[in-house]
Formats: C-alpha cells, sequence, structure tokens
C-alpha cells in the first residue's frame, strides 16, 4: 500500500524503517529539489553576508592591528616616533613598503625574519623591535623585544600573546626585579660575528650576575625561563644578520612613504 | 518591552527569559562561555552582546524561513545560519578591539554551538512569527547577558578588586586569584545557582503553606 500509493516518479522509500506509517512518513517527506534549494539558497545569502561584512570590517580590522603592533613597537624602544618594516635575509635587507606586490615579497616572507627599526621624530634609528616565541607554562608565549644598536642590548620587551596563568605568569609584566634586567640586557655578538658573545640565559631568583642573564620570578620561573629562551631564540637568529647591515637602517630614508594610511604598512601586518 | 501589535505577544513571552526560563541559572545552557570568558566584567558583557546579537539575527532569519526550510534539513539550515552571524560578529569585534578580541578568543566562534541559540532556533524561531520570536529572543539574549555580568562583576571584584578595571578596593585588598581562574567559574556558577534554587524552594514551601491554609 505503501509504495502503490504513490506515484512512479516518486523515491524508493529506502532508508524508512518497514514498521512506520504510510500516513506519517508521507506528509514528511519533502522532495530533494527543495532541500537543495533551500540549502543552497541559505549558503548563498550567508556567503554573501559573510563576504560584505569581511569587506567593511578589513579597513579598521587592518587599522587596529597596525595600532597594536606600533603600540607594542614604541613601548620597547623608549623615545621611538615611527617606525618601517625590513626583511632580512642572507642576501640582504629590503624594505617592505617598497618591495613589490610579487613573488619576492612572498618568497621572502618565508625565509627572512621581520624587524621593524624604530626612529625618533627627526629620523635616527632609536632600536630595532622584532618578534621572538617561546614554549611558555600554558601556550607558546609570544613577545616583541627592543634591541639598541648602541648599546649592543635588549632594552625592553612587550607581550603579544600569552595564555600564563593570572597572578603568577603574568608577574612578567609587573614584577620589578625581573623588568630590571631588561634595563641594559647583554647582546653582544662574538668575535667573529656568527653567534652571540653570551647567550641570554635566564637564572634562578636572586642569583643574576652578569648583564646577559635575567633575573627570574619566584612562582613564575617557567614563564621567566620562556622570555628568556624566545629573546635568546631571538637574537641569536637575528642579530647576526642584522649586524652587517645596520649601518643601512641608521637614518630613516623617506619619511613620507611612512604616512600611516599606506596600504604597504598596513598588509604586512595583517594575518 | 514588549510589542503590542501582535495579540499573541504578551510581556510574559519577553520576561520569560530573564527570569523564569532564563538561559544560564534555570535551564543551565550554554555554560561553556559561561564559565570560560566571565573573568572580567567587560569580557562578559562583550560575550553575552555578541551572542544576543546573533540569537536575535538567526532567529530573525530562520523564523521568516521557516514555511520555506525541509523538516529533514532544518538543523543543517540553522547551523548555516548561526554560523554566518557568528562569522560576521568575530569580524565586528576584531573591527572593534583587537584586546576584546584576544581577551575572547576561541568563544567568539564557538557561539555557533551555543545549545541556548540552537534550542531557541528549534524551539522557538520555528514556530512562531518574526515579532513574537524577536521579542522572545530579545528577551533570552538579555537574560544570558544578566547572568554572565552577574557571573563576571563577582568574578571580577573578589579576583581583580576592580570593576570594570577601576579599582574597587584599594591596594590593600589581596585578591583572590582563585576567582579568575576556571576553578573560580565553578565556584561562583555554583553560588548563583545555590541563591536561585533556594528562592525556588522558598516560593513553593509559600504556595505549599498558602494552599495548606486554604484547605
Amino acid at each position: 500500500m505503501t509504495d502503490s500509493s504513490k506515484g512512479i516518479g516518486s523515491k524508493p522509500q529506502k532508508n524508512k524503517p518497514k514498521q512506520r506509517k504510510p500516513e506519517q512518513s508521507k506528509p514528511d517527506q519533502s522532495s530533494s529539489l527543495s532541500m537543495i534549494i533551500t540549502l543552497g539558497g541559505v549558503a548563498m545569502l550567508s556567503g554573501l553576508l559573510v563576504v560584505l561584512t569581511w569587506q567593511l570590517t578589513l579597513a579598521p580590522i587592518q587599522e587596529n592591528q597596525r595600532i597594536m603592533i606600533e603600540k607594542a613597537i614604541f613601548q620597547v624602544i623608549p623615545g621611538a616616533q615611527q617606525r618601517k618594516t625590513y626583511i632580512i635575509t642572507d642576501e640582504g635587507i629590503e624594505d617592505v613598503s617598497t618591495l613589490q606586490k610579487n613573488q619576492k615579497k612572498k618568497k621572502l616572507k618565508k625565509v627572512g625574519l621581520k624587524l621593524y627599526a624604530a626612529y625618533d621624530e627627526q629620523g635616527h634609528l632609536k632600536g630595532i623591535a622584532a618578534e621572538a616565541a617561546a614554549q611558555g607554562y600554558a601556550d607558546m608565549v609570544r613577545l616583541l623585544y627592543g634591541y639598541d644598536p648602541q648599546c649592543e642590548c635588549i632594552r625592553g620587551f612587550s607581550i603579544i600573546k600569552m595564555t600564563e596563568t593570572p597572578g603568577l605568569g603574568d608577574k612578567i609584566l609587573t614584577d620589578t626585579n625581573f623588568l630590571a634586567s631588561f634595563d641594559a640586557l647583554d647582546a653582544r655578538l662574538s668575535a667573529n660575528k656568527k653567534t652571540l658573545k653570551n647567550a641570554i640565559i635566564t637564572v634562578k631568583h636572586g642569583s643574576k650576575k652578569n648583564p646577559w642573564e635575567i633575573d627570574a620570578i619566584s612562582g613564575a620561573t617557567i614563564t621567566s625561563k620562556a622570555v628568556g629562551k624566545a629573546i635568546n631564540q631571538g637574537a641569536a637568529q637575528l642579530l647576526p644578520k642584522l649586524s652587517a647591515h645596520i649601518q643601512e637602517l641608521q637614518q630613516l630614508k623617506t619619511v613620507k612613504t611612512n604616512a600611516p594610511h599606506t596600504p604597504n604598512t598596513t598588509q604586512e601586518t595583517g594575518k | 518591552m514588549p510589542i503590542k501589535e501582535d495579540h499573541t505577544i504578551t510581556a510574559d513571552t519577553f520576561l520569560t527569559g530573564i527570569w523564569k526560563e532564563n538561559p544560564v541559572f534555570v535551564m543551565l545552557l550554554g555554560m561553556c562561555p559561561v564559565l570560560a570568558v566571565t573573568n572580567s566584567v567587560i569580557n562578559a558583557l562583550a560575550m553575552g552582546l555578541a551572542t544576543t546579537f546573533v540569537l536575535l539575527c538567526s532567529s530573525a532569519l530562520i523564523s521568516m524561513l521557516r514555511n520555506f526550510i525541509p523538516k529533514e534539513v532544518r538543523i543543517a539550515t540553522y547551523i548555516v545560519i548561526i554560523a554566518t552571524f557568528v562569522t560576521i560578529t568575530d569580524y565586528v569585534i576584531q573591527a572593534i578591539s583587537l584586546e576584546l578580541y584576544n581577551a575572547l578568543g576561541a568563544f567568539i566562534q564557538l557561539i555557533v554551538v551555543n545549545c541556548m541559540i540552537l534550542g531557541r532556533a528549534e524551539a522557538y524561531a520555528s514556530k512562531n512569527r518574526l515579532l513574537k520570536t524577536l521579542t522572545n529572543s530579545l528577551g533570552m539574549g538579555i537574560g544570558f547577558t544578566i547572568a554572565l555580568l552577574s557571573l563576571g562583576s563577582v568574578r571580577e571584584l573578589l579576583g581583580n578588586g576592580s570593576l570594570l578595571g577601576y579599582s574597587v578596593f584599594g591596594d590593600a585588598f589581596q585578591p583572590w586569584v582563585v576567582m579568575v581562574l576556571p576553578p573560580g567559574g565553578f565556584i561562583v556558577l555554583g553560588a548563583w545557582l545555590l541563591l536561585f534554587n533556594w528562592l525556588k524552594e522558598r516560593k513553593e514551601a509559600q504556595i505549599l503553606t498558602n494552599e495548606g491554609g486554604i484547605s
């Protein structure tokens, strides 16, 4: 009765259990076409809405990211007023804003290290900021450290992202003893300019003797160590390469291209 | 504010989400953001507003489309609609403040699986007219936001000694760090549930004694 009452063109009820009554199953059935139309229509509508929102929010989001990066850079390099982004590779150093949007940029992004050169109002180099990361207690601790080429030392750091325990791990932002290590954290290069002369290391609370040691926070040792490790790794990678090119960066060349709204500067900070 | 245009809408349509069927304190729905992002007032408020926005938009769209959505694919359709508005919220929050976005973390995207929203879609929006659905959803959203705020304010006050970032107790206050950590969420939620259940039981006892007096 179930099948005979239906037209020939109707779908065979393979999936329906046999004991189900026809009175119930028949009105429940919607044609596949209407399902496809509904799902397709809804998907198209949502695609449209999402793309529209993405378009509208793209500019403010990039502006936010730029402000956030700049705030972090100016925090780790005291006195900085403007900044410029470079990518450094074994072959040389390139200004990101002058790079064309071609494959070269993509390639450089992969092999090169990104660094931010910060200048004061007159365009004199104040310092170099670069990103570094290391495993902390909860997750990766991502930070930005500021390098002062004049004293060849690390002047400070700011956290880009971390999920360390509030009240314990986040003491790295407030603990005065710990932060005092960054007044002038020694990051000189060895004689052959290939490595750091002294690896930057986090030592037990109260046992800091040398300028390249970081005084750990008791109760937040793992996070303190992560900061030291991140800076050590980052500096050991970047500084030997940087030392050859530091003269090129001394003076800010084109002040005008660094206007806050140029598409290039916002693009490179976007993720 | 109940809308009078449709006579089926009563004050109760709106108020039920805030008190009688409060999604957090009574129905215990959407516990994941309730516990995870209520460590400060601003996070709780942002999460509450984001959820309310998604709830309102998705309910409205589902209510409008309710006669066209085949029964077999309704859940899939609801999820797609909810996910769309969550993605929109995600972008908008990024545009408003990246700090807030980082503080809320993955929980914005997780609004998709908030069972309060899917529950509203299935139980209410798919059966009621647009205005009635909107009224009810607004009530539910506000109820959810109030619940998040009541957790967030207690946790920020005890765990950080501040409210909305402003110090309340001064420097002498030793913050209870546990309150801004996950266990604090459970403790505060438990305390609020205790209060609500106690109120409920007292009311029931009152009704019982009243009835006893009559008979």
